[in-house]
Protein backbone atom coordinates (compact mmCIF):
# COMPACT_ATOMS: atom_id res chain seq x y z
CA UNK A 1 0.00 0.00 0.00
CA UNK A 2 1.28 3.45 -0.89
CA UNK A 3 -0.30 6.79 -0.14
CA UNK A 4 0.35 9.80 -2.33
CA UNK A 5 -0.70 13.19 -1.02
CA UNK A 6 -1.34 16.41 -2.88
CA UNK A 7 -2.41 19.78 -1.56
CA UNK A 8 -4.56 22.14 -3.63
CA UNK A 9 -5.75 25.32 -1.99
CA UNK A 10 -7.52 24.13 1.13
CA UNK A 11 -8.00 20.58 -0.03
CA UNK A 12 -5.94 17.50 0.64
CA UNK A 13 -6.08 14.88 -2.10
CA UNK A 14 -5.04 11.36 -1.09
CA UNK A 15 -4.39 8.71 -3.74
CA UNK A 16 -4.51 5.29 -2.14
CA UNK A 17 -2.51 2.78 -4.15
CA UNK A 18 -2.88 -0.91 -3.25
CA UNK A 19 -4.98 -2.60 -0.58
CA UNK A 20 -6.98 -1.08 2.25
CA UNK A 21 -7.51 -3.69 4.95
CA UNK A 22 -7.05 -3.93 8.72
CA UNK A 23 -3.30 -4.48 8.28
CA UNK A 24 -2.83 -1.20 6.36
CA UNK A 25 -5.53 0.84 8.12
CA UNK A 26 -3.39 2.22 10.95
CA UNK A 27 -0.67 3.66 8.75
CA UNK A 28 -3.17 5.16 6.29
CA UNK A 29 -5.05 6.72 9.20
CA UNK A 30 -1.90 8.22 10.75
CA UNK A 31 -0.60 9.63 7.47
CA UNK A 32 -3.97 11.14 6.52
CA UNK A 33 -4.60 12.61 9.94
CA UNK A 34 -1.22 14.26 10.30
CA UNK A 35 -1.41 15.70 6.77
CA UNK A 36 -4.93 16.98 7.45
CA UNK A 37 -3.88 18.65 10.69
CA UNK A 38 -1.48 20.85 8.71
CA UNK A 39 -2.51 24.48 8.62
CA UNK A 40 -4.93 25.62 5.90
CA UNK A 41 -6.32 22.20 5.06
CA UNK A 42 -10.07 21.89 5.30
CA UNK A 43 -11.34 19.44 2.71
CA UNK A 44 -10.38 15.86 2.02
CA UNK A 45 -10.64 14.04 -1.31
CA UNK A 46 -9.98 10.31 -1.27
CA UNK A 47 -9.06 8.91 -4.68
CA UNK A 48 -9.51 5.15 -4.96
CA UNK A 49 -8.68 4.70 -8.64
CA UNK A 50 -5.54 2.74 -7.74
CA UNK A 51 -7.14 0.77 -4.93
CA UNK A 52 -6.96 -2.97 -5.58
CA UNK A 53 -8.78 -4.27 -2.49
CA UNK A 54 -10.95 -2.97 0.33
CA UNK A 55 -13.01 -4.57 3.10
CA UNK A 56 -14.96 -3.29 6.13
CA UNK A 57 -11.75 -2.00 7.71
CA UNK A 58 -11.76 0.54 4.87
CA UNK A 59 -15.30 1.55 5.79
CA UNK A 60 -14.04 2.27 9.31
CA UNK A 61 -11.18 4.38 7.97
CA UNK A 62 -13.53 6.40 5.73
CA UNK A 63 -16.06 7.05 8.50
CA UNK A 64 -13.29 8.03 10.91
CA UNK A 65 -11.85 10.55 8.42
CA UNK A 66 -15.34 11.89 7.71
CA UNK A 67 -15.75 12.73 11.40
CA UNK A 68 -12.38 14.50 11.39
CA UNK A 69 -13.27 16.58 8.31
CA UNK A 70 -16.65 17.45 9.81
CA UNK A 71 -14.95 18.63 12.98
CA UNK A 72 -12.69 20.75 10.74
CA UNK A 73 -15.80 22.19 9.04
CA UNK A 74 -14.62 20.90 5.66
CA UNK A 75 -16.06 18.71 2.95
CA UNK A 76 -15.10 15.17 2.08
CA UNK A 77 -15.47 13.48 -1.29
CA UNK A 78 -14.59 10.12 -2.77
CA UNK A 79 -13.49 9.52 -6.36
CA UNK A 80 -12.38 6.71 -8.63
CA UNK A 81 -14.27 3.80 -7.07
CA UNK A 82 -14.68 0.31 -8.52
CA UNK A 83 -17.93 -1.67 -8.59
CA UNK A 84 -16.78 -3.64 -5.56
CA UNK A 85 -16.00 -0.55 -3.48
CA UNK A 86 -19.32 0.99 -4.53
CA UNK A 87 -21.09 -2.05 -3.09
CA UNK A 88 -19.28 -1.61 0.23
CA UNK A 89 -20.10 2.11 0.34
CA UNK A 90 -23.75 1.38 -0.44
CA UNK A 91 -24.05 -1.45 2.10
CA UNK A 92 -22.70 0.77 4.85
CA UNK A 93 -24.72 3.84 3.84
CA UNK A 94 -21.57 5.93 3.25
CA UNK A 95 -22.85 6.90 -0.21
CA UNK A 96 -25.60 8.88 1.51
CA UNK A 97 -23.27 11.04 3.59
CA UNK A 98 -20.17 11.36 1.42
CA UNK A 99 -20.53 12.44 -2.23
CA UNK A 100 -18.97 10.05 -4.76
CA UNK A 101 -17.75 11.81 -7.91
CA UNK A 102 -16.04 10.68 -11.10
CA UNK A 103 -12.66 12.32 -10.83
CA UNK A 104 -10.47 14.61 -8.76
CA UNK A 105 -11.14 17.66 -10.96
CA UNK A 106 -14.88 17.35 -10.36
CA UNK A 107 -14.23 16.86 -6.67
CA UNK A 108 -12.13 20.05 -6.52
CA UNK A 109 -14.94 22.01 -8.17
CA UNK A 110 -17.43 20.64 -5.67
CA UNK A 111 -15.61 21.41 -2.42
CA UNK B 1 -16.75 -32.63 -15.77
CA UNK B 2 -17.13 -32.91 -12.02
CA UNK B 3 -14.60 -31.33 -9.71
CA UNK B 4 -13.65 -32.27 -6.21
CA UNK B 5 -10.73 -30.70 -4.41
CA UNK B 6 -9.75 -29.70 -0.88
CA UNK B 7 -7.11 -27.58 0.79
CA UNK B 8 -6.21 -26.55 4.33
CA UNK B 9 -3.98 -23.77 5.50
CA UNK B 10 -3.12 -22.46 8.96
CA UNK B 11 -1.15 -19.43 10.04
CA UNK B 12 -0.37 -17.18 13.00
CA UNK B 13 -2.93 -14.50 13.84
CA UNK B 14 -0.86 -11.64 12.44
CA UNK B 15 -2.47 -8.87 10.43
CA UNK B 16 0.09 -9.35 7.65
CA UNK B 17 -1.56 -12.73 7.03
CA UNK B 18 -4.93 -11.17 6.12
CA UNK B 19 -3.71 -10.57 2.56
CA UNK B 20 -2.00 -13.98 2.50
CA UNK B 21 -5.27 -15.69 3.47
CA UNK B 22 -7.53 -14.03 0.91
CA UNK B 23 -5.02 -14.38 -1.93
CA UNK B 24 -4.44 -18.06 -1.10
CA UNK B 25 -8.15 -18.89 -1.09
CA UNK B 26 -8.66 -16.89 -4.30
CA UNK B 27 -5.82 -18.80 -5.99
CA UNK B 28 -7.35 -22.12 -4.92
CA UNK B 29 -10.89 -21.37 -6.08
CA UNK B 30 -9.67 -19.96 -9.39
CA UNK B 31 -9.77 -23.54 -10.72
CA UNK B 32 -13.58 -23.19 -10.71
CA UNK B 33 -13.16 -20.35 -13.21
CA UNK B 34 -14.97 -17.65 -11.22
CA UNK B 35 -15.53 -14.26 -12.86
CA UNK B 36 -13.77 -11.18 -11.49
CA UNK B 37 -16.72 -10.15 -9.35
CA UNK B 38 -17.13 -13.60 -7.78
CA UNK B 39 -13.41 -13.75 -7.03
CA UNK B 40 -13.52 -10.33 -5.43
CA UNK B 41 -16.58 -11.34 -3.34
CA UNK B 42 -14.73 -14.35 -1.94
CA UNK B 43 -11.56 -12.37 -1.23
CA UNK B 44 -13.53 -9.75 0.67
CA UNK B 45 -15.52 -12.30 2.70
CA UNK B 46 -12.37 -14.26 3.63
CA UNK B 47 -10.67 -11.04 4.64
CA UNK B 48 -13.61 -10.20 6.93
CA UNK B 49 -13.61 -13.57 8.69
CA UNK B 50 -9.82 -13.72 9.09
CA UNK B 51 -9.62 -10.14 10.36
CA UNK B 52 -12.34 -10.92 12.90
CA UNK B 53 -10.44 -14.01 14.08
CA UNK B 54 -7.31 -11.90 14.59
CA UNK B 55 -8.77 -8.81 16.25
CA UNK B 56 -11.83 -10.18 18.06
CA UNK B 57 -11.07 -13.88 18.50
CA UNK B 58 -7.46 -13.57 19.55
CA UNK B 59 -7.62 -9.89 20.62
CA UNK B 60 -4.39 -9.30 18.68
CA UNK B 61 -2.47 -11.89 20.71
CA UNK B 62 -0.87 -14.97 19.16
CA UNK B 63 -3.07 -17.83 18.01
CA UNK B 64 -3.63 -20.04 15.00
CA UNK B 65 -6.21 -19.29 12.32
CA UNK B 66 -7.31 -22.30 10.26
CA UNK B 67 -8.90 -22.27 6.83
CA UNK B 68 -10.35 -25.28 5.04
CA UNK B 69 -11.72 -24.98 1.54
CA UNK B 70 -13.65 -27.63 -0.38
CA UNK B 71 -14.59 -27.35 -4.04
CA UNK B 72 -17.44 -29.42 -5.43
CA UNK B 73 -18.44 -28.79 -9.02
CA UNK B 74 -19.29 -25.08 -9.13
CA UNK B 75 -19.40 -24.52 -5.37
CA UNK B 76 -16.78 -23.50 -2.82
CA UNK B 77 -17.22 -24.10 0.90
CA UNK B 78 -14.83 -22.08 3.06
CA UNK B 79 -14.44 -22.72 6.78
CA UNK B 80 -12.46 -20.28 8.92
CA UNK B 81 -11.74 -21.19 12.52
CA UNK B 82 -10.08 -19.57 15.52
CA UNK B 83 -9.62 -20.86 19.07
CA UNK B 84 -10.13 -17.39 20.48
CA UNK B 85 -12.58 -15.93 22.95
CA UNK B 86 -15.77 -16.76 21.07
CA UNK B 87 -19.02 -14.81 20.63
CA UNK B 88 -21.58 -14.50 23.41
CA UNK B 89 -24.54 -13.31 21.35
CA UNK B 90 -24.28 -14.38 17.72
CA UNK B 91 -27.58 -12.78 16.70
CA UNK B 92 -26.45 -9.41 17.99
CA UNK B 93 -22.96 -9.79 16.46
CA UNK B 94 -24.51 -10.39 13.02
CA UNK B 95 -26.59 -7.21 13.11
CA UNK B 96 -25.39 -4.54 10.67
CA UNK B 97 -23.40 -1.83 12.48
CA UNK B 98 -22.94 -3.86 15.66
CA UNK B 99 -19.37 -3.79 16.91
CA UNK B 100 -17.83 -4.61 20.28
CA UNK B 101 -14.81 -2.39 19.60
CA UNK B 102 -16.25 1.08 19.84
CA UNK B 103 -12.91 2.90 20.13
CA UNK B 104 -11.29 1.22 17.17
CA UNK B 105 -12.96 2.80 14.13
CA UNK B 106 -14.70 -0.48 13.35
CA UNK B 107 -17.94 -0.13 11.42
CA UNK B 108 -19.64 -3.36 12.48
CA UNK B 109 -20.19 -4.32 8.84
CA UNK B 110 -18.03 -7.46 8.59
CA UNK B 111 -20.80 -10.05 8.99
CA UNK B 112 -23.12 -8.04 6.73
CA UNK B 113 -20.43 -8.05 4.04
CA UNK B 114 -19.92 -11.83 4.38
CA UNK B 115 -23.67 -12.40 4.19
CA UNK B 116 -24.11 -10.16 1.15
CA UNK B 117 -21.08 -11.32 -0.83
CA UNK B 118 -21.51 -15.06 -0.21
CA UNK B 119 -24.50 -17.37 -0.78
CA UNK B 120 -24.51 -18.93 2.69
CA UNK B 121 -23.08 -17.88 6.06
CA UNK B 122 -23.13 -19.95 9.22
CA UNK B 123 -21.60 -18.74 12.48
CA UNK B 124 -20.77 -21.28 15.18
CA UNK B 125 -19.32 -19.92 18.40
CA UNK B 126 -19.31 -20.17 22.14
CA UNK B 127 -17.60 -17.98 24.70
CA UNK B 128 -14.21 -19.49 25.47
CA UNK B 129 -14.54 -22.10 22.73
CA UNK B 130 -13.55 -20.15 19.65
CA UNK B 131 -15.45 -19.33 16.49
CA UNK B 132 -16.08 -21.19 13.24
CA UNK B 133 -17.39 -19.37 10.16
CA UNK B 134 -18.75 -21.43 7.28
CA UNK B 135 -19.37 -19.73 3.98
CA UNK B 136 -20.57 -21.13 0.67
CA UNK B 137 -20.35 -19.55 -2.77
CA UNK B 138 -21.87 -20.89 -5.98
CA UNK B 139 -20.11 -19.79 -9.13
CA UNK B 140 -21.59 -19.05 -12.51
CA UNK B 141 -25.17 -18.63 -11.28
CA UNK B 142 -25.60 -15.16 -12.80
CA UNK B 143 -23.64 -15.14 -16.02
CA UNK B 144 -23.01 -18.77 -16.79
N1 LIG C 1 -13.91 -14.56 15.41
C1 LIG C 1 -14.55 -13.82 16.35
N2 LIG C 1 -14.30 -14.02 17.68
C2 LIG C 1 -14.92 -13.28 18.61
N3 LIG C 1 -15.82 -12.31 18.34
C3 LIG C 1 -16.12 -12.07 17.06
C4 LIG C 1 -15.50 -12.81 15.98
N4 LIG C 1 -16.00 -12.35 14.83
C5 LIG C 1 -16.88 -11.39 15.14
N5 LIG C 1 -16.96 -11.20 16.47
C6 LIG C 1 -17.85 -10.24 17.17
O1 LIG C 1 -18.87 -9.85 16.27
C7 LIG C 1 -18.87 -8.42 16.14
C8 LIG C 1 -19.32 -8.04 14.75
O2 LIG C 1 -18.36 -8.44 13.76
P1 LIG C 1 -18.27 -7.63 12.40
O3 LIG C 1 -17.16 -8.18 11.59
O4 LIG C 1 -19.62 -7.60 11.79
O5 LIG C 1 -17.95 -6.14 12.88
P2 LIG C 1 -16.56 -5.57 13.43
O6 LIG C 1 -15.46 -6.53 13.18
O7 LIG C 1 -16.76 -5.14 14.83
O8 LIG C 1 -16.36 -4.28 12.51
P3 LIG C 1 -15.81 -4.29 10.99
O9 LIG C 1 -15.81 -5.70 10.49
O10 LIG C 1 -16.81 -3.45 10.23
O11 LIG C 1 -14.47 -3.68 11.03
C9 LIG C 1 -17.48 -7.98 16.51
O12 LIG C 1 -17.43 -6.64 16.95
C10 LIG C 1 -17.14 -8.98 17.62
O13 LIG C 1 -17.71 -8.59 18.84
MG1 LIG D 1 -15.14 -7.43 11.34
Amino acid sequence: MALQLEKRDRSLIAFIDGELDHHCAASIRETLDSAYQQAQIKNLILDFSKLTFMDSSGIGVIIGRYKMVQAGKGKMLITGISANVLRLLTLSGIHKIIPIVNNVETALKTV
Amino acid sequence: MSVHNEMKVEFLSKSANEAFARVTVAAFISQLDPNIEELSDVKTAVSEAVTNAIIHGYQNSNGIVRIACTLTDKTAEIIIHDDGQGIENIGQARQPLFTSSKNDERSGMGFTVMETFMDELTVMSEPGAGTTIRMVKHFGTLNA
